[in-house]
């Protein structure tokens, strides 16, 4: 698909890379015992060493390694045998050590790659060129005092896994496909919660603009930018300006910007005189990370069906598209939905389709509409499964499903109950709507004379009527199939 | 004089012959009638009769009962303050002990304080402490010599009989050095043998921690209990510890002493040399085999360490920021004019010196030139010595080219301060254990020390070989 901007003269090609950092689910932190729970009160959970007390040293948290393997597994990537830790060298207050310990050459994890799926049905791989593990800083402050900046420390120390995607991407769309796409692959994984708002999935973007063919053109990086809206934004916001920039004959300065939300705007984070020079080196407390085939193997046997073979496994077994597909596997709560109500009953299987439409549709719309995650959905899987189950059985119409389906959501009913107490189910018994045709045909008289005179449209009318005697419960095939015979 | 070794008092304090108070109140004394040594930069009397309060309470049978040590102020100290020399952590008083100093507290052993040293272990004569010179105990009268460094006051401290024991910890030859020019025996361990957790770090990758004792016996000791493995410490050896006391064993006939060509420089002092060459016949008359042997890297050991062990505390030193603890400049309109103004007062030169030596070589464009070559190097120094113990069992060399110096000689020349390091820094690359024992004496009657290497983890080749030249000293 294309993807190129209409600049002043010419068409423009955005390149994208994105470094996404991903915050390890896990207790405790990369290289201490610290909890690493959210929203705890300041400077909670800090142990000696997060604090950067003399004389400290770090200790790795085998589980952060784990997780970190599985989502390398997860992501089709390269396991490297051996990895250093670094420590990447700057100052700041919220960084306790004056270094973060970072991988630098030998990251954990090498190549890789994303699948992400566009609407039309086409697909597009994304390369991963790495994955590292890195420690988190602190957090400062500065808005809790007019002349001074907190320091809080919870978050020092926390397990991130830095994604770095090669610049494959060419539009802001792409590109919050692939962040979405990766957020989905790590929570099928469980490695990260996925949580944006909390700061579990941040993304630095590198962008730069070339005519299509031509060499790259010199690159930014938009820093530190947590939701999928922001990231769009400030693509475009920044794709703009360099094409501006360069069709009026200037040239990108390499530089690193900061996305301004309320603005729409980037800025420059510091300028080229302030650049920082990490001075990586290993670090000489922590010995290199070499993995045995065993502990590998081991953590394989434990990686979950992924989506990207949920969603094949869906276009082979239940002939959905490619894109139906994609939207049902892109998040793991609806397509874990999805997989229990195709468990209620065998016969489910042959209406896949029809229980994604009630799922995409219905479903989405109620929860939507209440403010509910759909894992918390008062209609279960079972019993949606159950009301699908009605409706390709001719037990209801689609009609009165849908008013079953509302009363399942405020009541949590199952659907038989739902339509045996209120009688619902439908009719389709041949002589009781037989009856009823009978009677509003004798009522509409004059307008089966008009239907046999050659206004067939009518027909509509008489299923309508007949429909409101037998309060919607009449099969709507017998009874079309019958008003025809009659009126004929 | 009474009371000079642990095995002694350990023996007396275990009949009862004398009390852990009257034992400490001997060493308590000297203390006070040799303040001008300045080998404590923390001593309280008060805090010592609470630590002996609580071992009398004990019914616990100690390995160290009652015996008075002096702690390196590198060394975190839960009820001391701990300062690594400097000002930046004036007053500080950590929550927590180091695992070292723990394991000697857990066998009853009385710390009867903080011994100087220099800034964050950087220096040769306990010259850079900003808690002032540490005064060599052996200087003649009417003179004033360096206790070496940086475990200076560890070693002054074991030298003057104000203790039974000190820990040091040795990065290039803080603890070997110091023992040359005070005449006692110091150890650093093979790099592992013992935890680094709660050691204000230097250069992670060279710390060790060691002792000083007056003699062999006493330093197998004390080396069993600060010996270890700690899970805290991601570099530290699980492994059995051998009783070093115990296993000790001065038959050396058989074995095969190394004697490295590189180790004879031209400038070396001939008093010095004459020591060396003493203890090679004092082996063979024992039945040691003399091997002459290469270490054709040895050249380039002292530029080596002296790029690796200051870019590692150009880092480590980093979070001596003035934000969490610590001495903080009360200037400073800004984070940045901050750290500028804490770390310009709260350093001393010599630490400045390196930290900035370190910067230096870490940087982009000078990484590979610097610190990379000088990693090679490093691992072309620990194979010269895998192969050299391929044709020996332990190696002999000085400790030091020189005797302890008069204090403010070499202070404007760090080329010639840093050359103090010259035998001992090898060892430290490589991360084998290194002993220094006193023997002999220079022509004016300063003590001199020889050095023993051997193996990784071979402790208790260097203690039997140590005790044989003890035994057969000069």
């Amino acid at each position: 698909m294309s993807s190129l901007i209409q600049g002043k003269f010419s068409k423009w090609e955005t390149v994208i890379g994105l470094e996404i950092h991903a915050q390890i689910k896990s207790n405790s932190k990369l290289f201490s015992s610290s909890s690493t729970k959210f929203g705890s009160s300041p400077n909670s959970q800090v142990s000696l060493f997060d604090a950067a007390m003399p004389g400290m040293l770090p200790v790795i948290n085998e589980f952060c390694i784990k997780q970190a393997v599985k989502t390398g597994l997860g992501l089709k990537a390269k396991i490297n045998r051996y990895s250093v830790f670094d420590r990447k060298n700057y100052f700041y207050a919220d960084l306790p050590q004056g270094y973060q310990i970072s991988q630098y050459k030998h990251p954990i994890i090498g190549e890789g790659a994303v699948t992400i799926d566009f609407k039309d049905g086409s697909s597009k791989d994304i390369r991963i060129v790495r994955l590292h593990l890195e420690q988190d800083a602190g957090k400062s402050l500065h808005d809790q005092n007019p002349s001074k900046t907190y320091v809080d420390l919870n978050r020092s120390g926390v397990a991130l896994m830095e994604i770095v995607s090669e610049p494959d991407l060419n539009s802001s769309h792409e590109a919050s496909l692939y962040i979405t796409k990766i957020r989905s692959i790590l929570m099928y994984l469980d490695t990260c919660d996925g949580n944006m708002q909390e700061g579990s999935l941040r993304t630095d973007v590198n962008i730069s603009v070339r005519k299509p063919g031509e060499e790259l053109g010199t690159r930014c990086e938009i820093k530190n930018l947590n939701s999928i809206k922001f990231i769009k934004q400030a693509i475009e916001y920044e794709a703009m300006r360099q094409i501006k920039i360069i069709e009026e004959g200037g040239i990108i300065e390499q530089n690193t910007l900061l996305f301004n939300p309320q603005l729409g705007k980037t800025k420059p984070m510091r300028s080229k005189e302030e650049a920082h020079d990490y001075r990586y080196f290993p670090d000489p407390d922590l010995l290199p990370l070499k993995l045995e085939d065993d502990f590998i193997e081991i953590i394989k046997k434990d990686i979950p069906e992924l989506p990207d073979e949920r969603k094949k496994r869906y276009i082979n077994e239940y002939k959905l598209s490619n894109y139906d597909s994609s939207v049902l596997t892109i998040e793991k709560s609806i397509s874990d939905y999805f997989d229990k109500v195709l468990g209620c009953h065998q016969d489910l299987k042959k209406s896949a389709k029809l229980v994604v439409n009630w799922i995409t549709s219905e479903l989405f719309a109620i929860l939507k509409k209440n403010e509910v995650e759909i894992h918390n959905s008062p209609i279960t899987p079972y019993n949606l499964g159950q009301l699908v189950k009605l409706i390709i059985s001719n037990k209801i119409s689609g009609k009165i499903a849908k008013d079953v389906f509302e009363d399942m959501y405020k009541n949590s009913l199952s659907p038989e109950e739902i339509v045996n107490s209120r009688g619902l189910a439908q009719v389709t018994n041949v002589k009781e709507i037989e009856l009823i045709i009978d009677q509003i045909l004798k009522l509409n008289y004059d307008k089966v004379n008009d239907y046999k005179a050659g206004k067939t449209k009518l027909l509509g009318f008489f299923v309508g009527q007949a429909m409101q005697i037998s309060k919607g419960k009449a099969n709507p095939k017998i009874l079309n199939d019958i008003l025809i015979k009659k009126l004929s | 004089m009474e009371f000079n070794t642990i095995t002694e008092s350990l023996e007396k304090i275990n009949s009862n012959k004398i009390s852990i108070v009257e034992l400490n109140d001997i060493f308590i004394n000297r203390i006070k009638k040799n303040k001008n040594l300045n080998a404590f930069i923390y001593f309280d009397e008060e805090n010592i009769s609470q630590q002996i309060k609580k071992i009398q309470s004990s019914k616990k049978n100690f390995k160290l009962k009652g015996i008075p040590l002096a702690i390196k102020d590198l060394f975190c100290t839960k009820n001391m303050p701990t300062t690594a020399g400097s000002k930046i952590l004036q007053n500080f008083q950590p929550s927590y002990e180091s695992h070292v100093s723990q394991k000697l507290l857990d066998q009853g052993s009385i710390f009867l304080g903080k011994a100087n040293c220099d800034e964050f272990a950087m220096g040769s004569a306990t010259n850079t402490s900003y808690y002032g010179n540490t005064i060599n105990p052996i200087s003649p009268r009417g003179s004033q010599l360096v206790p070496g460094g940086s475990s200076g006051g560890s070693a002054a401290a074991v030298a003057a009989n104000l203790c039974l024991g000190a820990t040091g910890t040795d990065t290039g030859g803080s603890i070997r050095q110091p023992a040359s020019f005070c005449g006692v025996v110091g150890i650093k361990p093979t790099y592992g043998l013992c935890s680094r957790w709660g050691i204000i770090a230097f250069a992670s990758s060279l710390d060790q921690a060691g002792v000083f004792a007056n003699n062999i016996a006493d330093t197998a000791i004390l080396l069993r209990e600060i010996a270890g493995y700690d899970n805290k410490d991601s570099t530290s050896a699980n492994r059995e510890i051998p009783n070093y006391f115990e296993n000790l064993n001065q038959d050396m006939s058989g074995k095969v002493v190394g004697v490295p060509k590189e180790y004879i420089l031209p400038d070396i002092p001939e008093d010095i040399s004459k020591i060396w060459e003493q203890a090679i016949k004092s082996l063979e008359r024992g039945g040691v085999k003399v091997k002459n042997i290469s270490l054709p890297h040895t050249k380039y050991a002292l530029p080596a360490y002296y790029i690796i062990a200051p870019a590692e505390a150009s880092s480590n030193l980093a979070r001596y920021d003035g934000v969490r603890y610590g001495f903080r400049s009360e200037e400073g309109t800004s984070l940045d004019e901050m750290y500028e103004l804490t770390r310009s007062e709260g350093f001393g030169k010599e630490v400045k010196r390196r930290v900035l030596i370190g910067t230096y070589v870490l940087s982009a464009g000078y990484y590979e030139a610097y610190y990379m070559k000088a990693q090679k190097v490093r691992r072309l120094i620990s194979n010269d010595f895998n192969e050299a113990f391929n044709e020996c069992d332990f190696i002999l060399t000085p400790t030091a080219p020189s005797p302890a110096f008069p204090i403010g000689e070499k202070e404007d020349d760090p080329i010639k301060m840093y050359l103090n390091d010259i035998f001992t820094v090898p060892a430290s690359l490589a991360g084998i254990p290194g002993i220094s024992i006193p023997f002999g004496k220079s022509q004016n009657g300063l003590p001199l020390g020889i050095q023993l290497l051997s193996k990784h983890f071979d402790e208790q080749l260097v203690l039997n070989a140590g005790l044989y030249l003890e035994k057969n000293n000069v």
